[in-house]
């Protein structure tokens, strides 16, 4: 067990990659000098230019040629600088890398990774902050991760380069700082897995990515109101942990989703749908309004998901008297 | 120039290429008359009169090379080895097809031969070359490269990224631009700026040639020249060929926009007639050419007629493939 934060975890992820399997390499717009973030610093001095690859400015061929070379043999880990600079790779990730298995018939694998660091971070305003993963959910083919801790990032990275299909990983730039611990060893076959934050009886509440920790605060709100919560941070959103959600929400009959992303077509209205299709209980979603990110902070403001708001927004659903069937314990 | 070319012609080799373009085209036309009937239901994009071109780049080629390709990649695909009767297979969407009836026509590939794809989307196939081309250095060993493309690709980004990328890293990749001077409906040059493509990948640093894409020979050999620069290591070449697309830019386009007299003009050009003079010209005999035309032509018949008679693939096929995790279930009922 160590003590980490988020951006050392994933910097740790694919050091062990890298040193475990030959086949692994890295490519981005300045790696070479630790990458924007500082996420990959120290590792081209390990490994050399060779395999922690500085490219042009380049976000289509990048994507292109991490899946060109996928489909020989290696194992691409591709850094797209910021989620916002990854639709300029659309097609490659979308018509290409997540299309060529299947529609060659299972002739050949993708097995590459890209990170995409997301989100709300230090005012970057519209261009620099969106948070599109239900985007990426939608596509056949990929696979879909967004950490919200240190061991997290740590173990859902080497997962993901141990994935024989093409996964997109959301790393939360606010998150970069936070410090947790990280085991010796990588918890084993975390995708599709949910992590259980916190046992409530009277709401299940799921979220991920850097929503966590404002869930988590939400939670300490309403347990000062005898309120409790059974928080889910669902770390893989495709595919994602239905049985885990299903069971809480059977058990607690009140379903709430919250993510920093757009409400409207996010991925928490597919989470609401399921459950209120399998179970019938309430269902609701908190997510930002439909606006682009605005710079000024009393602007952003508005766009906040944040502990308050998820607090208000469980009370409000346990208000809301159950339509239905009754749901039994 | 051309008779002394006639007097040390290499006979045999320009047999083999005849004999290749000879299939290409009875493979395109049984594919023309079988979506005529019905059996192939989706778009094809014939290569009639471009067969030069396919022939004398991708027999340069070894078999462990990397091959990708376009939408118009049948004689790409065929010269480079992929099996004919699972390829009319795929196009009828047949269970024994190269991908199982998954892709069709536009994402005709076979693996097995390093044939990595035709593309459905223009140019996009020029970035995932350089990703191959970048594996192959980062793996070792001497196999290339070959990413042909249309003239109507060079006007698309991933031709500026892609061909940067290669010369920046000094990758084993030769880029082919198949210009046949249309895409779709529109005459190339009148919406493409400069003097040409060879003249783009110039100005990158990537040397290339010009040449005659209906003269298989011609394209053979600069390609044969530049295909060895690429293996020893001197980085991506270019090669333009210049050619003509006799059919329609689908099989079901009838080419309207172009005028009649300039597409009979391009028939006097045909790159099948042009090899089989020459042969002739260089004494081979016209009964031994007809045999060689009949047998290519009679091994394709034969694999149009296994590929009408294949079975179609099992729907749950359908439900494979996808990924592993977080595959999609099949629904009960
Ligand atoms: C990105 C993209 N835009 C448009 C199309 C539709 N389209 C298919 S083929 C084609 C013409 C391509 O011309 P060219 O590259 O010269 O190849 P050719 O068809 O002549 O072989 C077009 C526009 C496409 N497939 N992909
Ligand atoms: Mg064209």
């Amino acid at each position: 067990m160590a003590e980490m934060s988020y951006l050392e975890a994933g910097a740790l992820a694919l050091r062990e990659a890298m040193r475990a399997d030959p086949r692994v390499w890295a490519l981005g717009e300045d790696l070479g000098r630790g990458g924007v973030f500082g996420q990959y610093k120290g590792l081209q001095a390990e490994f050399g230019p060779e395999r922690i690859v500085d490219t042009p400015i380049s976000e289509a061929a990048i994507m292109a040629v991490a899946t060109g070379a996928a489909m020989l043999g290696t194992r691409p880990v591709v850094e797209m600088r910021f989620a916002d600079f990854a639709l300029c790779a659309i097609d490659e990730l979308v018509n290409q890398a997540a299309k060529a298995r299947y529609m060659f018939g299972g002739q050949t694998r993708v097995p590459l990774v890209v990170r995409e660091p997301t989100g709300r971070w230090r005012s970057s305003a519209a261009q620099h902050s969106q948070s599109l993963e239900a985007w990426y959910v939608h596509v056949p083919g990929l696979v879909v991760l967004a950490p919200a801790t240190p061991a997290d990032n740590r173990a859902l990275l080497r997962a993901a380069i141990a994935c024989d299909d093409p996964v997109v990983h959301f790393e939360h730039k606010n998150l970069w700082p936070l410090v947790g611990e990280v085991p010796d060893e990588p918890e084993p076959a975390p995708i599709g897995k949910a992590r259980r934050v916190r046992e409530g009886a009277d709401l299940t509440l799921v979220t991920w990515s850097a929503t966590v920790h404002e869930a988590v605060r939400a939670a300490e709100l309403l347990a000062r109101e005898g309120i409790g919560t059974d928080l889910f941070d669902l770390r893989s959103l495709w595919p994602w942990d239905r049985e885990a959600v299903l069971a809480s929400a059977a058990r607690t009959g009140r379903l709430l989703v919250a993510h920093e992303a757009v409400q409207v077509g996010g991925f928490g209205a597919e989470i609401a749908a399921t459950v209120a299709e399998e179970l019938g209980v309430p269902v609701a979603r908190i997510g930002a309004p439909r606006l682009p990110v605005p710079y000024s902070p009393p602007l952003e403001a508005e766009l906040e998901v944040d502990a308050e708001r998820i607090a208000r927004a469980a009370r409000r659903l346990l208000d809301r008297p159950v339509r239905r069937r009754a749901v039994s314990a | 120039m051309s008779a002394g070319f006639q007097r040390n012609l290499d006979v045999e080799r320009v047999k083999a290429l005849l004999r290749t373009m000879v299939a290409i085209r009875a493979f395109e036309e049984e594919a023309l008359a079988a979506q005529k009937e019905g059996l192939v239901k989706g778009a094809i994009h014939p290569s009639i009169g471009q067969e030069a071109v396919a022939a004398g780049v991708c027999g340069e080629l070894r078999r462990d090379d990397v091959l990708l390709s376009t939408h118009r990649g049948h004689g790409h695909t065929l010269a480079k080895g992929a099996d004919p009767f699972a390829m009319m297979a795929e196009l009828m969407g047949r269970a024994p097809g190269t991908s199982q009836g998954k892709g069709g026509s536009m994402h005709i590939a076979d693996f097995s031969v390093g044939m990595l794809g035709a593309n459905g989307v223009v140019a996009a196939n020029i970035g995932i070359a350089a990703g191959a081309a970048h594996a192959i250095k980062l793996l070792g060993g001497d196999r290339i490269v070959c990413c042909i493309f249309g003239d109507g690709a060079v006007n698309r980004g991933p031709f500026l990224e892609g061909l940067n990328w290669a010369a920046v890293y000094r990758l084993p990749v030769l880029f082919v631009c198949e210009d046949n001077g249309y895409a779709a409906t529109t005459r190339t040059r009148e919406l493409t700026a400069g003097p040409g493509p060879l003249a783009r990948a110039r100005a990158l640093g990537i040397e290339g040639e010009v040449v005659d894409g209906n003269d298989v020979l011609a394209v053979s050999e600069a390609t044969r020249a530049l295909v060895a620069a690429v293996r020893s290591g001197a980085g991506p070449r270019f090669l333009h060929c210049l050619t003509y697309r006799l059919a329609g830019h689908t099989g079901a386009d009838a080419g309207t926009y172009r005028p009649a007299e300039e597409v009979e003009a391009r028939w006097k050009r045909c790159p099948i007639a042009r090899a089989r003079a020459l042969l002739e010209a260089a004494g081979v005999a016209a009964a031994e050419l007809d045999a060689l035309e009949a047998g290519a032509r009679g091994e394709i018949a034969r694999v149009a007629a296994a590929a009408r008679a294949a079975p179609w693939p099992d729907p749950a096929l359908a439900w494979t493939d996808v990924q592993d995790l977080g595959a999609a279930v099949r629904a009960e009922g």
